[in-house]
């Protein structure tokens, strides 16, 4: 089979997820002795043709227009790109951008769409595994047509390294104008006074502290660690805690030395966002996924171990 | 102005539950409004209560998810309607693409200005009918937005990006706008309006009243598997009381270093 891969970029450089989507795509090609193509649209395609190059790509198509995303223009490049590649299997990361075009292109080709795919086998047929339930449950879909969209995960492919020995070709997509009904004004960075991704220590607080006044008590833990305070996804849609707060996919990636989880379920998009040290977790939810990346957790009720935890830490 | 906004009963599995085959069984699944879904039901109200405008919930499922649609009248829609029949529940996987069809073919009889939907649901998390029923439509989009300013032609949206970035971007209208948490604070319904809502009438529509095809639905993608997955966790999971736990956890982050 041929796998073609589409590859994103934003204010002039390829994003990881591009590489991960890479690898994801030879792991599959392999599986039937196939090429592996990727197409990158927009901003200086040469330099990232040069870039996607990577071991076990077999073509990079270039698609100079635009400089920036545009889902418009991509949705239609690429639906042309797949006309042209014929591939088995149409891969892009499952980001902002990548569900913004890829779920168009699948339904002007017909093609069946799964999307944030954690896993993807070929023997015999394709299928694929995604998670349900904020991740509590996994699920095999077996996609039997000709062709298939899917989008993969970040965080669950390594990314592709190496060299490889790809055709570069420049791609000459028909952009329809009248077709292209939105235009991208501009960028905006979330700032505020702190910065989660410079903290060593980050106590986060998530759903579980149920409202705005339980704050207090991870506040109090915070203080006595020295701690920044930060926030999962719910607690900043609530207005409790600025946006410059937010951990996660949405908010800031942080690496801090020590990263204690209070109440905080981890889902994917939070724990993609967190690279610590020591990772400490408290939920009472034994099953909640934030146990799968905690070093070292408690399974009780936040509002009896936090303030027992700061307690034991005053008298350190 | 009229908007039509897409409602999805979101179901969630408590704490302890079993898998029976390809399913949970109900009594441990619980199920609301998807959360996504009130936020652009919240942000449709509050774009029509101005100037006399209307909001229509629109849904796909069977007569259980009544509870649900009448949610979204009680929290200011103004009329809901229910899609369902023989056809689509014989569906084994209801998809994106499918969905798209579906709800494409009540705007066609709707004819709104624009449709509001959340940006995913919370239980299966596709995130890809938004743009995948404005593409049927042949209508513009804008996802993930998190700010919306309108003007007559179009809709000025900031769009969530990764890493506290936003895009802004001018979508022309008609438009598919999905959605995302955070953009407003969705209101309580009164005891009154629940009321009011449980009363109501709600518009029962299958595929054929909506001219649409039903053998077209069929999907290429089937269920397999359900499972729970392997905990590849190798924390260190301290019990005992709180006290007990809290000293543990004290002791660690003591050797960590990072106390002063």
């Amino acid at each position: 089979m041929t796998v073609l891969v589409v590859a994103e970029h934003r204010r002039g450089e390829l994003r990881d997820p591009s590489f991960e989507a890479l690898t994801a795509g030879r792991e599959l090609a392999d599986a039937t002795d196939g090429e592996l193509h990727v197409g990158v649209v927009g901003g200086d395609v040469e330099r990232y043709a040069e870039r996607l190059n990577r071991e076990g790509v077999d073509a990079v198509h270039t698609v100079a227009r635009g400089e920036e995303f545009n889902h418009d223009v991509t949705t239609q490049a690429i639906t042309q790109l797949v006309e042209a590649v014929e591939p088995t299997v149409l891969l892009a990361p499952d980001t902002v951008n990548g569900l913004d075009f890829l779920p168009a292109v699948a339904e002007r080709l017909d093609l069946p769409l799964v999307t944030d795919v954690i896993d993807i086998e070929y023997d015999e047929g394709l299928t694929v595994t995604r998670e349900l339930y904020e991740g509590k449950v996994e699920t095999t879909l077996s996609i039997d047509a000709p062709r298939a969209a899917i989008t993969v995960r970040p965080g669950s492919w390594p990314q592709a390294a190496g060299t490889g020995d790809a055709e570069i070709k420049a791609f000459d997509a028909t952009v329809d104008e009248s077709a292209v009904r939105s235009t991208v004004t501009g960028f905006q960075e979330i700032g505020g006074e702190v910065d989660v991704a410079e903290a060593d220590v980050l106590v986060a607080v998530g759903r579980g502290i149920e409202s705005e006044d339980n704050l207090d008590i991870v506040r109090e833990l915070a203080d006595v660690l020295g701690a920044t305070l930060a926030a999962s996804r719910p607690v900043i849609d609530n207005g409790w805690l600025p946006a410059d707060r937010q951990v996660g996919q949405s908010g800031k990636t942080v690496s801090p030395e020590l990263y204690i989880a209070v109440g905080i379920s981890g889902t994917a998009q939070h724990v993609s966002g967190v690279r610590a040290e020591t990772f400490v977790a408290i939920n009472d939810d034994p099953n909640a996924p934030i146990f799968d990346v905690a070093d070292y957790g408690v399974v009780d009720d936040l509002f009896e171990v936090v303030p027992a935890l700061t307690e034991r830490l005053k008298r350190s | 102005m009229k908007i039509l906004v897409t409602i999805t009963e979101a179901r969630s599995v408590d704490t302890i539950f079993e898998i029976d085959g390809l399913e949970i069984d109900d009594r441990y699944l619980s199920s609301d409004l998807n959360e996504w879904d009130a936020y652009a039901l919240e942000e449709a109200v509050q774009r029509t209560e101005d100037e006399d405008g209307e909001v229509v919930a629109v849904t796909i499922g069977p007569e259980e998810v009544e509870g649900t649609i009448r949610q979204a009248l009680a929290k200011g829609a103004d009329r809901a309607i229910r899609v369902w029949d023989e056809q689509l529940a014989a569906l084994d996987l209801l998809d994106p693409l499918t969905k798209a069809a579906v709800l494409g073919s009540v705007v066609d009889a709707e004819q709104p200005d624009l449709v509001f939907t959340g940006v995913q649901s919370g239980d299966d998390a596709f995130g890809a009918t938004p743009i995948a029923l404005a593409s049927t439509l042949g209508w513009a989009w804008g996802t993930v937005v998190n700010d919306l300013r309108l003007e007559a032609s179009v809709a000025h949206v900031h769009r969530e990006l990764e890493g506290n970035l936003e895009e802004l971007t001018d979508v022309e209208r008609p438009a598919v706008l999905s959605i995302q948490t955070g953009i407003n604070e969705p209101r309580h319904a009164s005891l009154r309006d629940i009321t009011e809502a449980q009363q109501a009438d709600i518009a029962v529509r299958d595929l054929a009243d909506l001219s649409l095809d039903g053998g077209a639905l069929t999907s290429s993608i089937d269920q397999i598997t359900l499972y729970e997955p392997e905990r590849e966790s190798e924390a260190t999971i301290y019990e005992g009381s709180p006290e007990e736990t809290a000293a543990e956890l004290a002791t660690v982050i003591e050797e960590t270093g990072v106390l002063q």
